[in-house]
C-alpha cells in the first residue's frame, strides 16, 4: 500500500523521480528501502518521528497555553534529496549573493555609490520602511552585516533553482533542520549511513566561531548571547537550543542594562559585561531609545554601546533593507554591480509596481500572479492570483494603486514536488521550497542542506508553517 | 549566573517538590483509608487543611469526597498548588532555562507534564490512585535523580538544590503542623502512644516511617515531632533540609558556612542555628502550632531574601555605580 507504485508526479518536477517515472540516482537507495519496508511500516516510523519531536518538546501552543493543547510544528518523514551537483551551484549562488548583499548595505548606508550611479534608485531606499537612518556612516565590526541568512529557494517545472526572497534580518528555522536530522537519522538509519549523507551538525559551531570573530579586539574571551524575546516567541525553541548547543548564554532584554557605556547581563554576582549578541529581535524592538520607544523587549542604550564598537550584533541593525521585496527585484542588478558578474542564482522574474509598464501589467493579470508586499513575512500580506477571489483581487488592485512602491508581482511558480505521506495510507507529491542557512563570519559558508518546508495541503503552494506548513530533511548526497 | 536563569531554577525545583509532596499526602491517605474503611469520608477534608488552601476548594467543590479532593489536588488547573499546576509551573520554567539544565532533565519534565495533561490520566488515577500518585511519585524522584547525575554540580544546581529543600522543609513542618494538631487534642498525651495507626501515616507521609523506627522503636508524638524537626541525617527532616540549603547557599556565594555577608545566609543561617540548639520540650512546651507557625514565616523570610539577594538584582544609577 505504500509502496511508489501508483505515485504520479502530475506533470510537476519531482525531486526525487524524474518525468519518465524512475528514481533519481541519489534517490534510489531510499526508495527502494521504503518499498522494501513491510506494510504499515512507513507509518510506524512517522509516528515514532513525530512521538520523538513531542518528547524533545519541540512544540508550539494551539490554543493558548491555558488549553495545555500543543503540536509539533508537522515533519514528514520522507527527506527531500539535493544531488551534489545542484548542490554546487546552490552553494556558488548563495556565496556570491550574500557577499554582494553586504557589499550593498555597506555602500548604502555609507557612500551611495549603487545610488549615485543609478542602478539602484535612491528613493525607493530611502522610502523604505526598513531603511535605517541611525546607521549612516557606520560600519559594523569586521565590516559585516548580514552574518546569519536563511534564502528561500524554489525549483520551477524544469528543476531550475531560484531565489524567491532574501531573509537577512531574523530568519529562523534552521534548529528544525537540525533536530529533523537528528530525528531522521534514527527513522532511516542503514539508508541514511549508505547515502553519505552530508552533515548539517556543525552549524552551531560555525555560528559560535562567527560571534567570537565579532568581539572587539580588546576582548580575550568575550561574553557572547543569543537575545531572544522570550518563551511566548514562536521560535523561542530555536533561540534556546541554539544558545544550548553553542553554550552561551541565553538572554532577554529585561536580562541586560546598559551601564558605564557597556551593555551587562544581571547575574546572581552582579553585573557581567557582554561583548556579543546574536539578537533574535527586530530592528524595531532592539532598543527603545533608538527605535520604537514603546518596545518593552529591548535594551535601552544598546544601539549607542554598539556604534560606539563596545558591543557586536549579529544582524547588524538596517539589514532589513536587503530583503524589501520590491528592493529583491534588484538584487541581479547589485550582484553585478558589486562582483562583475551574472548571478549564478537567477531571481524569480518580478514586477515592480511602482513601474508604471509593469503595474499595468500586474493589474491586469492579477488573477495569475503572486502579489507581495514589500515588508511582509510569514506568508501574510499576499495574493496568490490563481488561488484568489474576484473580491481578494480588486481589494489588491486598490492597495497596489494607492502604494505602488510597497508592491511587486511574480508569475505563479509551479513549485517542484517531493513525495509525502498522506493520511494512513497514502503517499502524494507535495509543493516545496529550500532555505539553506548561510553564515558570513572569515569566511562564507553555507551549511549543506536546510530546511525543506512542504505545503502539506494539497495543492497548496504555500510553505509558511502558519498557513499548514510542514518540514522534511533535506540530503545533500 | 543571570539572575532570571538562577530564579527559574530554584522555581523549577520547587514546584516540582511541592507537586510530589501533593502526591505524597495522597498516596498516604489512600493506604490509611485501606485500614481504616469506615472513616472512608472523614479522611478527605484533613487532605485539604494540609495545604491551607481551604477556601480555594469551598469555592468550586461541594463535598471532600475522593473523587472531589483528587480533581482538585491533581488536576485543577485553577488552582495554583494542584500537582498539574505545579507541573506546568515548573515546565514553563525548565522551558526559559533549557539551555542550563541537560536535556534529559527536561525531556522527562515534558514527557511528565504532557503524560498528566492527557484526559486519559484523569480516568486512570480515579481507577487505580494506588498506582497512580505512586507514579507521579517516582517521576519526581527520577527527576531529583537526572538533576544530581546529568547536570554538573556548579551554581545552577546549588540555586535549584536551595529551591528544592526550602519547600519540602515547608512541606514537612506543614504536615506536621496539621496531623499534630488533630491527633493530639491534649498536650499530656505527647508521651502517650496513641492512635498508632495515625501517627504512622505521619512518618509516611515524609517517607520517614522505616527510618523512624530503626531510631526510636515506638511510636509517640514527641519522638515524630522530634524527628521530623531536628533528625540530623533524615533527608526530610526540616533542621537536615535547611542545613543542606545552607550549604548550596554558601556554595554559591563562596563564604564558608560560619560566615554570613547577605541577607539570605543571615536570614538562613540565624534560622539553622536556631534549630540547632532548641529542642523538642522547648517546642512543646511554647506549643507546636505557634512554633511551626513561626518556623513558616521564617521560611518564607529565607525565601523573599534569597529573592533580593539573587533574583531582583537592580542596577545602579549611572553616577551612583561602583567598579566592580
Amino acid at each position: 500500500m505504500q509502496t511508489f507504485q501508483n505515485y504520479d508526479s502530475n506533470g510537476f518536477f519531482d525531486e526525487l523521480f524524474d518525468s519518465n517515472g524512475n528514481p533519481r540516482p541519489e534517490a534510489q537507495l531510499l526508495i527502494d528501502k521504503i518499498e522494501a519496508l513491510p506494510p504499515g511500516e512507513l507509518r510506524i516510523r512517522q509516528k515514532a518521528a513525530e512521538a520523538q519531536l513531542l518528547k524533545m518538546g519541540i512544540t508550539f501552543n494551539v490554543y493558548g497555553r491555558s488549553e495545555g493543547t500543543e503540536k509539533i510544528f508537522p515533519f514528514d518523514i520522507i527527506p527531500r534529496i539535493v544531488s551534489s551537483t545542484d548542490w554546487e551551484q546552490i552553494e556558488e549562488g548563495l556565496k556570491q549573493r550574500i557577499f554582494a548583499l553586504n557589499e550593498f548595505l555597506q555602500d548604502i548606508y555609507n557612500d551611495k555609490k549603487i545610488l549615485k550611479d543609478k542602478v539602484v534608485p535612491e528613493d525607493l531606499i530611502l522610502s523604505s520602511k526598513t531603511y535605517r537612518k541611525q546607521c549612516e556612516g557606520f560600519t559594523p565590526p569586521r565590516g559585516i552585516w548580514c552574518h546569519v541568512t536563511g534564502t528561500d529557494l524554489i525549483r520551477d517545472h524544469e528543476g531550475r533553482f531560484m531565489v524567491l526572497e532574501d531573509n537577512l534580518r531574523c530568519p529562523s528555522g534552521v534548529s528544525y533542520v537540525l533536530e529533523n536530522r537528528q530525528v531522521l537519522k534514527k527513522t532511516f538509519p542503514q539508508v541514511f549511513a549508505a547515502s553519505r549523507v552530508r552533515p548539517v551538525q556543525d552549524y552551531p559551531s560555525k555560528l559560535l566561531e562567527l560571534l567570537e570573530y565579532l568581539a572587539p579586539d580588546h576582548v580575550q574571551s568575550p561574553t557572547i548571547g543569543v537575545l531572544t524575546p522570550g518563551i511566548y516567541n514562536s521560535a523561542y525553541f530555536e533561540h534556546s537550543y541554539l544558545s544550548q548547543q553553542m553554550g552561551v548564554e541565553l538572554v532577554e532584554g529585561q536580562d541586560l542594562v546598559v551601564s558605564d557605556g557597556y551593555v551587562h547581563m544581571l547575574t546572581t554576582k552582579g553585573l557581567k559585561r557582554v561583548d556579543v549578541l546574536y539578537r533574535r529581535l527586530d530592528d524595531d524592538f532592539i532598543d527603545p531609545l533608538a527605535f520604537r520607544p514603546d518596545s518593552m523587549l529591548g535594551v535601552p542604550g544598546l544601539m549607542e554601546v554598539y556604534k560606539e564598537g563596545r558591543i557586536a550584533m549579529a544582524n547588524a541593525p538596517g539589514t532589513g533593507i536587503a530583503d524589501d521585496k520590491v528592493i529583491y527585484a534588484y538584487v541581479p542588478e547589485i550582484v553585478k554591480y558589486y562582483t562583475g558578474k551574472e548571478p549564478i542564482l537567477p531571481n524569480v522574474p518580478t514586477y515592480i509596481c511602482r513601474k508604471d509598464d509593469d503595474r499595468k501589467y500586474v493589474l491586469d493579470h492579477l488573477d495569475e500572479l503572486v502579489v507581495k508586499a514589500a515588508n511582509e513575512s510569514g506568508g501574510y500580506g499576499m495574493l496568490i492570483g490563481p488561488h484568489s477571489t474576484k473580491e481578494e483581487q480588486a481589494a489588491f488592485a486598490e492597495k497596489i494603486t494607492a502604494e505602488p512602491r510597497n508592491y511587486m508581482a511574480q508569475p505563479t511558480i509551479n513549485l517542484s514536488r517531493v513525495p509525502t505521506i498522506v493520511g494512513d495510507n497514502a503517499i502524494e507529491g507535495r509543493h516545496v521550497d529550500l532555505r539553506p542557512y548561510v553564515l558570513f563570519g572569515k569566511d562564507i559558508y553555507v551549511q549543506p542542506g536546510g530546511l525543506t518546508r512542504v505545503a502539506l495541503t494539497k495543492g497548496s503552494l504555500v510553505v509558511n508553517s502558519s498557513q499548514g506548513g510542514g518540514s522534511k530533511d533535506t540530503w545533500v548526497v | 549566573m543571570l539572575s532570571r536563569v538562577a530564579n527559574s531554577i530554584y522555581w523549577m525545583c520547587r514546584y516540582i517538590e511541592r507537586a510530589e509532596n501533593v502526591a505524597r499526602f495522597i498516596s498516604v491517605n489512600l493506604n490509611l483509608l485501606l485500614d481504616l474503611p469506615s472513616e472512608k469520608d472523614k479522611h478527605w477534608e484533613p487532605l485539604v487543611a494540609i495545604t491551607g488552601d481551604h477556601e480555594v476548594f469551598g469555592k468550586n467543590y461541594n463535598d471532600y469526597t475522593e473523587e472531589e479532593v483528587i480533581q482538585f489536588l491533581t488536576f485543577d488547573r485553577d488552582y495554583f498548588n494542584s500537582i498539574i499546576s505545579c507541573l506546568a509551573g515548573a515546565r514553563e520554567n525548565a522551558r526559559s532555562i533549557r539551555e542550563i539544565i541537560s536535556s534529559e532533565m527536561w525531556e522527562h519534565l515534558n514527557n511528565f507534564y504532557l503524560e498528566l495533561a492527557d484526559p486519559a490520566s484523569k480516568r486512570f488515577a480515579l481507577d487505580d490512585p494506588h498506582r497512580f500518585f505512586k507514579i507521579i511519585q517516582m517521576r519526581s524522584h527520577l527527576f531529583t535523580g537526572l538533576l544530581d547525575s546529568t547536570m554538573s554540580h556548579g551554581e545552577a544546581w546549588n540555586f535549584a538544590r536551595i529551591g528544592m529543600m526550602l519547600e519540602r522543609a515547608d512541606k514537612t513542618s506543614r504536615i506536621l503542623d496539621v496531623k499534630y494538631f488533630m491527633l493530639l487534642p491534649e498536650a499530656e498525651m505527647v508521651d502517650t502512644p496513641i492512635d498508632n495507626i495515625q501517627w504512622m501515616a505521619v512518618l509516611k507521609s515524609a517517607s520517614a516511617f522505616e527510618m523512624f523506627r530503626k531510631e526510636h522503636h515506638t511510636i509517640n508524638p514527641r519522638k515524630v515531632a522530634d524527628f521530623l524537626i531536628f533528625d540530623s541525617n533524615f533527608p526530610r527532616s526540616i533542621r537536615h533540609c535547611l542545613a543542606k540549603a545552607q550549604v548550596s547557599l554558601h556554595r554559591i556565594t563562596g563564604s564558608s558556612t560560619g560566615t554570613a555577608h547577605n541577607a539570605a545566609e543571615k536570614k538562613l543561617g540565624r534560622l539553622v542555628a536556631d534549630l540547632e540548639y532548641t529542642d523538642i520540650d522547648e517546642v512543646i512546651e511554647q506549643g507546636m502550632h505557634q512554633y511551626l507557625d513561626d518556623l513558616q514565616t521564617r521560611l518564607n523570610l529565607v525565601g523573599t531574601a534569597i529573592g533580593t539577594t539573587f533574583f531582583n538584582l537592580q542596577p545602579l544609577p549611572d553616577n551612583q555605580n561602583q567598579e566592580q
